[in-house]
């Protein structure tokens, strides 16, 4: 082929570059790895993972949770996973149809009018949803709950820096374990009020109250999830009154996999559409009037729109998104529920054998659905090293990691992947640990 | 002519999940509780439960379900099928290798709290990757927390927002005036809107009639003091290496500004030149595009941010730390840093993947994939050359770039030619970007591809310039071979109807 173009050699291929830019070495890389030694390789690197082979109480944002294998085997078809997004639609269909079911299962589960296509995560969406809040009110003031997940505000701090955002803190009643709403902090110029529920320390918020609140002085109320399989025994975001509901749909089948690659879901009501980040797929017909799929209302986007687009995002998490909508249709309507209260259930056992514990306490009183916290008599990262190395149980998440103030602190999740069995020997460990 | 190459488009109807619902179908089964069930009312009072029923979610058996979606998987067109030159998008091959390294329990299991002693497999994993990284950008500080290409502009951007405050304060004129961010007209849409996210105000700078940035204008640019940086993509998305892109650096640099390259072409110099050597300050890159992670329909992606030592206090938090004895920890310890763009440490089941990319090729296997890129792009460029129109002389690196102004003259636009190549049995390239060349087709063929595909690729281009000439209605019409013809996105987007509703089901439609 070189010498049908003309060329001598391979290094003639990149003679349009100046000689001072070349590397003139090879890359300093490895040499190539054949298959089998690719595997030994990276099986070894994975056997240096000690927690993934223990039975784990954690969650705070990610969550174990049954996977069908009917998901990962759909989701392995050439035609889903090595498509690129459906610029074609005569050629995307599967995708977008797909997308179309996502964005309908989304907008059912939150109570919601419109969801878009997928954002990166939960983190990310919540960050677009105080972006979208100041785009809607033209206010920029935002308070956002200080039991919302810890690395999710920092997402938010970062993206707001430059955007005329001011981050207000709603703090947390240490009775309940809810967020506080007193009106003196709702002043005129609140474009929203960001609440997680359950909230990050598990604990299910009043939704419903402060939708009220909120919208009496015209600001937007943001909700978000972190654990979406809660969607399936919660009174919905959209019931309770939210605005904008941004969650992680990493619940929904789809592997810890050490914090990513999740799917964000992003829903609003009817009359912000047009406000909304990220990409939308529509009804369409062709002139036969057969129905089809497009990606639509692309002027809010950044390819039309450049700097004055809703947001920057181009990919988002189709492949991921596409495994959620796998899950939803798969458990459908009734293992949703089902999943949900096989974790309220184990959740409220656990709750209720670790409370009983002597020098352990449950410092919040508010319901909770999979998560709790538990304080315990001595420092808690302490005690779920020794409870890890001598039970072999991973027991929840020392709260110390975010703030100091909490020494004795963690938050055990439990969810349906969690046996009785395993359940008994945290509480048997914590005993003795 | 005749172009053997067809795929096959199922033209079967498959309704929507929720149309094929029927009362009572479950797709799994859970195992019984095995805990003392407490009453409901006990775990959550009733006006904080749902009271909806989940009505309208779908109810369908395993089988269903897994028909359903293989059904409709068979409209869409994928790498695996053929070639899917869509220029800038890098649509290579994805190995069955890295999908099996990402499943590995130790690495799908593990959750990203658990404590750095008992993940050292995966903080290695993210260590190594980042060191053959640097090694490939010449670029020694890196992120892999940003989750796409988009998301790594918008952290690169925000480091030079915030390494500028912290040279020149935020309280000085100059600081204050110093809030420019230059952009080609070239550009993705993706620069003006991340820049326009980190507080900038984006200016454009004009292209010359060679494809290249216009160093003049570039200049005259920064002769107000007010500029902050440049966002450039090389090579620029007309395909050309921007063979002035020291000197570009250093006019800005001497502005006082800073470099930050769109790193979405990086595949046509891995192993041949490094961003680091010409004198970027931030590049991000793209997983998914340079290092073969599956596009999956639109992501999920990766795009870390690669940058100089100078910079390196301003990536996001936490990054993989080597420490003396040989173990891995997170190092949030950074003052100065941006903060973070994402929960937890980015998509991690990409970096396992474009690891595997990395070690399975090998040094000379990731300067071979370069050069047979360019190779093939080049084989393109030579055999269209007389048949469609090409904008700019330059040689092409690892895609090309034609218009359709010679087959305008018979009423067939460019869309029209990509809608035709479908029934040819591609995908069509990328059309109507870079937005500075009217009627753009950017064709990328990647190194995944061999001679014979190429030349049903160009064979189909040809005979569907012959039938513009002799034929135009056909290629107006076109695609003929797939489930729904052209669909009326000016309708849909006039009156949106963006999610399912029974009352849709009941009007039939």
């Amino acid at each position: 082929m070189l010498h049908g173009l003309g060329l001598g050699s391979a290094e003639e291929l990149f003679d349009s570059l100046p000689a001072d830019v070349l590397l003139k070495r090879p890359l300093d890389t490895p040499a190539a790895l054949a298959e089998s030694e690719l595997l030994e390789l990276f099986e070894a690197m994975a056997a240096k993972n000690a927690a993934a082979r223990r039975p784990s109480f954690l969650g705070a944002g990610a969550y174990s949770h049954y996977a069908p294998t009917i998901i990962d085997s759909l989701i392995q078809r050439s035609e889903f996973f090595t498509a690129y997004t459906p610029y074609q639609p005569e050629i995307s269909q599967g995708t977008l149809q797909a997308i179309f079911e996502f964005q309908t299962l989304v907008c059912q589960l939150t109570g919601m009018d419109v969801a878009n296509a997928s954002m990166y995560d939960g983190s990310t969406a919540m960050a677009e949803a105080v972006l979208m809040a100041e785009r809607v009110t033209k206010r920029s003031r935002v308070l956002v709950s200080a039991a919302v997940h810890p690395e999710y505000l920092q997402v938010a701090e970062t993206y707001v820096a430059h955007a005329g955002i001011e981050l207000g803190r709603l703090e947390v009643d240490e009775t309940s374990g809810r967020t506080s709403l007193d009106a003196a902090a709702l002043e005129k110029d609140v474009a929203a009020v960001v609440v997680q529920s359950p909230n990050f320390y598990g604990c299910v918020e009043d939704l419903k109250a402060f939708a009220e609140q909120v919208h009496a002085t015209g600001a937007l109320l943001v909700v978000v999830v972190t654990e979406a399989a809660s969607f399936g025994l919660l009174r919905s975001p959209g019931a309770c009154g939210a605005d904008i509901v941004v969650a992680e749909g990493q619940s929904f089948g789809v592997p810890v996999s050490f914090g990513g690659p999740y799917v964000g879901l992003f829903a609003t009501r009817e009359k912000y559409a047009r406000q909304i980040p990220g990409r939308l797929a529509g009804v369409a017909y062709d002139k036969e009037g057969r129905r089809g799929f497009v990606l639509t209302l692309a002027t809010r986007e950044q390819h039309i729109r450049r700097e004055k687009a809703t947001s920057n995002i181009c990919t988002n998490e189709g492949l991921i998104a596409l495994a959620a909508t796998i899950y939803m249709t798969a458990l459908g309507r009734r293992g949703l529920q089902e999943v949900a209260e096989q974790c309220a259930q184990k959740a409220a056992y656990a709750r209720r054998q670790i409370g009983a514990l002597e020098g352990f306490s449950l410092p919040y009183s508010a319901p909770v659905f999979n998560e709790f916290v538990v304080r315990a008599p001595s420092e808690a990262e302490g005690l779920l090293r020794r409870l890890a190395e001598s039970h072999h149980v991973t027991g929840g998440l020392a709260l110390s990691r975010y703030s100091a103030e909490r020494p004795n602190d963690f938050l055990v999740c439990v969810t349906e992947t969690n046996k009785r069995a395993d359940i008994d020997a945290l509480v048997a460990g914590l005993k003795q640990s | 002519m005749t172009i053997t190459k067809a795929t096959t488009h199922v033209t079967q109807n498959e309704a929507l999940v929720f149309e094929r619902s029927q009362t009572g179908r479950r797709g799994y089964r859970l195992p019984a509780l095995d805990v003392d069930e407490t009453p409901i009312d006990e775990l959550l009072p009733a006006e904080l439960r749902r009271d909806d029923d989940l009505e309208g979610v779908p109810e369908l058996s395993e089988p269903d379900v897994v028909r359903h979606f293989t059904r409709i998987s068979t409209w869409n067109y994928n790498i695996d099928l053929g070639l899917y030159p869509l220029g800038s998008c890098t649509m290579k091959y994805n190995s069955r290798l890295n999908e099996k390294v990402a499943r590995i329990p130790g690495f799908a299991g593990l959750h990203p709290l658990a404590p750095a002693e008992d993940a050292q497999g995966a903080l290695q994993v993210m260590y190594e990757l980042q060191q053959h990284l640097a090694e490939i950008t010449g670029l020694p500080g890196i992120s892999l927390q940003p989750a796409a290409g988009a998301h790594g502009e918008l952290t690169g951007v925000m480091m030079i927002r915030a390494a500028l405050d912290a040279r020149d304060g935020t309280t000085s004129d100059e600081a204050k005036r110093r809030k420019v961010m230059l952009i080609p007209d070239s550009a993705h849409g993706t620069n003006p809107a991340s820049a326009h996210l980190s507080g900038f105000t984006v200016k454009t700078i004009r292209s010359t009639s060679e494809g290249l940035t216009d160093l003049e204008h570039l200049r005259e640019l920064c002769a107000g003091g007010d500029v902050a940086g440049l966002m450039l993509t090389n090579p620029n998305t007309c395909g050309i290496f921007e063979r002035n892109i020291k000197e570009i650096c250093s006019v800005i640099h001497e502005a006082g500004g800073l470099v930050y390259m769109d790193g979405a072409n990086m595949n046509a110099l891995v192993g041949v030149a490094r961003p680091g050597d010409m004198g970027v300050d931030v590049i991000h890159l793209n997983l998914h595009k340079t290092f073969s992670t599956p596009h999956g329909g639109g992501g999920p992606g990766s795009g870390p941010c690669c940058c100089t030592t100078e910079l390196e206090p301003f990536l996001p938090v936490p990054s993989v730390v080597k420490a003396e004895d040989g173990s891995y920890k997170f190092d949030s310890d950074r003052p100065q840093s941006i903060g973070r763009v994402k929960a937890f440490y980015g998509n991690f089941g990409m970096h396992l993947r474009a690891l595997a990319y990395i070690l399975t090729h090998g040094n000379d296997g990731l300067r071979e994939a370069t050069e047979a890129a360019v190779l093939n792009a080049r084989y393109i460029a030579e055999g269209l050359a007389d048949t469609f129109d090409r904008p700019f002389d330059s040689p092409p690196m690892h895609e090309c770039l034609f218009t359709d102004k010679r087959q305008t003259r018979k009423g067939v636009h460019t869309l029209d030619i990509a809608k035709r190549l479908i029934d040819y049995g591609f995908h069509p390239m990328t059309i109507y970007f870079p937005l500075i060349v009217q009627g753009a087709m950017l064709i990328e063929p990647t190194e995944s591809v061999g001679r014979a595909e190429l030349q049903q690729f160009v064979d189909a281009m040809k005979e569907i310039a012959r039938e513009a000439q002799e034929d135009a209605q056909t290629v107006l019409d076109a695609p003929h071979t797939t489930r729904v013809g052209r669909l009326d996105e000016a309708a849909a987007a006039r009156k949106p109807v963006l999610r399912w509703r029974p009352a849709e089901k009941a009007a039939g439609a």
